[in-house]
């Protein structure tokens, strides 16, 4: 395969891996959903999630969009160093977002700065966004594809804190993200936390966080902790789906960090919404993919 | 059973209705977000659509347009909060009666919705092809030179819902009162956790 057969054929499969992604949950993100439905007890919260499935199901019925708001699309990029076709994946992936606006259909969001123009095909400066990694000795590529809609969005933040305000400053910023904008931006959801030393690689690991497979955990024991204290607290709150009341905010807190500086601590927060629209997707070096730890027994 | 509610709507049909309550419309319902409000409030345009007694729905859709027909391929809640600050007039001005979108809505909203008899429901965010198979036909479209999400959409629903009254015709409001709660647990639901790492420091 040449460079432009192999940019042709990734354009095409992403552009139907997209049509199907904002279509249908990714499977861990639908059971979590069903687990949650089962432990709300209130009549509205089971209204509401009843609600959910219900367009979840008309949505896969239907062949439409689950959500009106297909968001943007973010690309989270594992390559291996040995993965043959590494040029060709950027052209391939704007090619297949600008496709996959008319074919899915997605609803054109993209709008560029000073332009202030609509460009009509959710491509535009840098977007769809990309974000690498290199994995040494691997001759795949994996790319996860996520619809960064604007409700969740919304919460999104990162800061900087001095050693002297302590962990207990990461704990508080991720309280009062979640329990401030993020009423609106429709729970349940995953809820990422990244732990760094500046505001970009906070918000960068939280980002990383959130799309994590779910039940998955931070590698360090007191990390996991720190996941599983935050969940059993932010669901203390007293919110559940939609911002009303309800046991459960979140699905499952992620927490991602990388060393800090000795003097600094930096927080950020990324939440998704409970249509968190990421899924996974593997290619070899002949382009043959494969989709089924998102999306088990589905085809495109 | 399912309470309907039912275009035109009368003070008598809400003025029942509370806070949490879960109801469904029949009838009418037509779109207007943030430009609509902005003619009617500060432009001091007439709307098209006469919304008195009537149904309006925070929300853009996508729709179909074709020569013969316009068909609605899904419609959902938009946030009611970016209307605040001109919805009470909205109300006012128009006699709008039923008021829906996504989130909470503020105190001025609140007051009108006592004052004039209103109420402000939720639609469940993100249910876009369930909001869209209930809803009949397209009747009409005004405004359209506002583009797509913006202008006002007539449409044609049947036992559109679930909606759940958020702001009731007594101005109380739902989402003010969750949010107190909600502020108030925070500082109980932190603290045991503030405590577990208070050590994480020292080596
Ligand atoms: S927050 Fe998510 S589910 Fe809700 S409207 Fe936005 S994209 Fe859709």
């Amino acid at each position: 395969m040449d460079k432009h057969e192999a940019k042709t054929k990734l354009a095409n499969i992403m552009e139907k891996f997209i049509g199907l992604a904002c279509k249908r949950l990714p499977d861990d993100v639908y059971a979590k959903l069903k687990e949650l439905r089962e432990r709300e007890e209130s009549e509205i919260q089971k209204v509401i999630y009843d609600t959910y499935f219900d367009n979840l199901d008309k949505a896969l019925k239907l062949n439409r969009p689950a959500c009106q708001d297909t968001g943007l699309l973010h690309f989270y990029i594992n390559c291996g160093s040995e993965f043959k076709y590494i040029g060709i994946v950027e052209a391939a992936l704007r090619e297949a977002v600008a496709n996959a606006t008319v074919s899915a259909p997605l609803r054109q969001n993209a709008v560029n700065y000073f332009e202030e123009r609509n460009t009509e095909d959710n491509t535009g400066e840098r977007m769809p966004w990309i974000h690498w990694e290199i994995v040494p000795d691997n001759d795949e590529l994996e790319i996860c594809v996520y619809f960064a809609g604007a409700g969740c969005c919304l919460p999104g933040r990162a800061q900087v804190f001095k050693p002297s305000d302590g962990y207990a400053a990461i704990i508080k910023y991720v309280f009062d993200a979640v329990s401030d904008l993020g009423l609106n931006a429709c729970p349940p959801f995953v809820v990422g936390v990244g732990l760094g030393h500046n505001v970009e690689n906070a918000a960068v690991l939280s980002k990383m966080a959130y799309l994590r497979p779910l039940g998955t955990t931070h590698a360090h024991p007191k990390g996991a902790k720190l996941e599983r204290d935050l969940l059993e607290g932010l669901n203390s709150l007293g919110i559940g789906a939609q911002g009303l009341p309800g046991k459960q905010v979140a699905m499952e807190v992620h927490v991602e960090s990388s060393a800090r500086h000795t003097a600094t601590i930096a927080v950020g927060v990324s939440v998704s919404c409970y249509m968190h629209r990421r899924g996974f997707i593997k290619f070899n070096n002949d382009l043959e993919f494969d989709f089924s730890k998102s999306y088990k027994g589905v085809s495109i | 059973m399912k309470k309907i509610l039912q275009t035109p709507i009368k003070d008598s049909d809400i003025i029942d209705l509370h806070i949490g309550d879960i109801i469904y419309l029949t009838g009418v319902l037509v779109t207007g977000r943030d430009d609509v409000h902005r003619r009617v409030v500060r432009e001091n345009l007439t709307s098209p659509y006469d919304f008195n007694g009537g149904a309006i729905f925070h929300a853009g859709p996508i729709v179909k347009e074709t020569e013969q027909e316009n068909i609605l391929i899904s419609i959902g809640p938009t946030s009611s909060i970016r209307m605040e600050a001109d919805e009470a007039e909205f109300i006012k001005k128009t006699g709008v009666k039923l008021i829906i979108g996504k989130g909470g809505m503020g105190e001025r909203t609140a007051q009108a919705c006592k004052e004039f008899k209103a109420l402000h429901c939720l639609f469940v965010g993100g249910a876009a092809v369930t909001a869209a198979s209930h809803v009949e036909k397209i009747l009409a479209c005004y405004w359209r030179e506002l583009g797509m999400p913006e202008c006002e959409w007539v449409l044609k629903v049947n036992e559109f819902g679930p909606l759940i009254v958020n702001i009731d015709a007594h101005g109380n409001n739902l989402f003010a009162q969750n949010k107190l709660k909600y502020a108030e647990n925070k500082a109980i639901c932190e603290e045991p956790i503030i405590e577990s790492v208070k050590d994480y420091m020292n080596i």
